[in-house]
């Protein structure tokens, strides 16, 4: 058998070597595998941070896959894995829609002048 | 074999050595296992078996003076390992490592919680300690167990066929020592009988709510003897692949 990739599951498919299977979306019609994504949570009331995909048959597989790729060294509290396909994401295309945001420096902490406020109630404090 | 500590030196080889060599066969899929997802999961748990078997071979270096774990994990003869039948069994196709994982790992889930009650302390507290990575294991055969028994009718039947060639053998894992109920005794180690039995309970329960059947009529006494040393053609050749670096320089520093 011609080698065409070095997934097993495409070479599994005989596909047509002429044919780029991504291209001709040969192999997402036969694949019944999904991509999760996982997020990975260090300690209990942290915040889950995305660390990265699985591919599995479902998603029990996906947890099991992910505790072994995502959560093998160091801390876990806790795993979740969501479907890439039921994540809504904004359009590249829309990117235009934050263009504007980092001028808005007045909704940044360092846009408040507050170190004389501070450093006068310090003094204050110390004359009283 | 009369006192009670060399009952109990016999209990823990047989127990680390089921782990070693189970460890060592499914630790032949590394690199070949099915995608790359499951390839990183078994080969870690069959990490996590050969790390067992190791933590045994300490106590027993440790408290009943046995040799070190290195020596005594790589020098014995074929007849001088007590594990059972069921894991010197070649990975065959991975519906048949699958099963067998399946069947092993649901007895070693209900065996080390039973430990970690037991009175005999180094070998409580190391069975406290694994007993969650022997949960995940357990997680990890059923889901498989139950995906493919909703796939294509051929991953069915391929899992079915396997059940009915390996339920015979997997009572093997039971098998007792010589004086077993001296542990019962002494350590409260719960007998073999009674794991069986409780085991027999939660794959069946399992097995039949995936759909799959439970071959009936077979003889559970054909595949026992391997706690006496008496082992089938397979164990010899997995011994000397498993010990080939290590007798290149018994004596290495690792």
């Amino acid at each position: 058998m011609n080698i065409l990739s070095l997934d097993p599951r495409v070479n599994r498919m005989e596909l047509d070597e002429n044919k780029n299977p991504y291209v001709e979306n040969v192999v997402a019609k036969q694949e019944n595998w999904h991509t999760y994504e996982v997020f990975h949570q260090k300690r209990k009331g942290m915040q889950h941070i995305h660390v990265g995909i699985v591919h599995a048959p479902s998603s029990e597989l996906a947890l099991s896959f992910a505790k072994e790729q995502y959560a093998r060294r160091g801390e876990t509290a806790n795993l979740w894995v969501v479907k890439s396909t039921d994540i809504v994401a904004s359009d590249y295309a829309d990117t235009d829609i934050f263009s504007t945001t980092p001028e808005k420096t007045f909704r940044e902490a360092s846009g408040y002048k507050v170190m004389d406020k501070i450093n006068a109630y310090k003094k204050s404090q110390k004359e009283s | 074999m009369n006192t009670t500590l060399e009952i109990l030196t016999k209990f823990l080889y047989k127990t680390a050595d089921d782990q070693l060599i189970i460890g060592h066969r499914n630790s032949e899929w590394t690199g070949i296992g099915p995608i790359l997802e499951e390839d990183i999961a078994f080969s870690s748990i069959a990490q996590d078996k050969i790390g067992h078997a190791y933590s045994i071979y300490s106590i027993l270096h440790e408290q009943l003076n046995q040799g070190i774990p290195d020596i005594i994990g790589f020098t014995r003869n074929e007849n001088e390992f007590w594990s059972c039948q069921l894991v010197e069994h070649p990975i065959g196709e991975y519906d048949f490592s699958l099963v067998r994982h399946f069947l092993f790992d649901n007895a070693e889930f209900i065996r080390f919680n039973e430990l970690s009650n037991c009175t005999y302390e180094p070998l409580a507290k190391l069975s406290n300690k694994i007993k969650g990575e022997i949960k995940y294991h357990v997680f990890h055969a059923d889901s498989w167990m139950s995906q493919l028994a909703n796939g294509t009718e051929e991953s069915k039947n391929r899992i079915q066929i396997a059940i009915n060639t390996l339920l015979p053998i997997a009572f093997s894992i039971f098998e007792p020592i010589e004086n077993e109920s001296e542990l019962q005794t002494n350590f409260s180690i719960t007998s073999e009988l009674e794991l069986q039995t409780k085991w027999f309970a939660l794959i069946s329960e399992k097995l039949n709510s995936w759909g799959y059947s439970l071959p009936i009529n077979f003889d559970l006494t054909q595949h026992l003897g391997g706690r006496n040393g008496k082992h089938t053609p397979f164990l010899q050749p997995l011994i000397v692949e498993m010990t080939e670096v290590f007798r290149l320089d018994p004596e290495a520093k690792w």
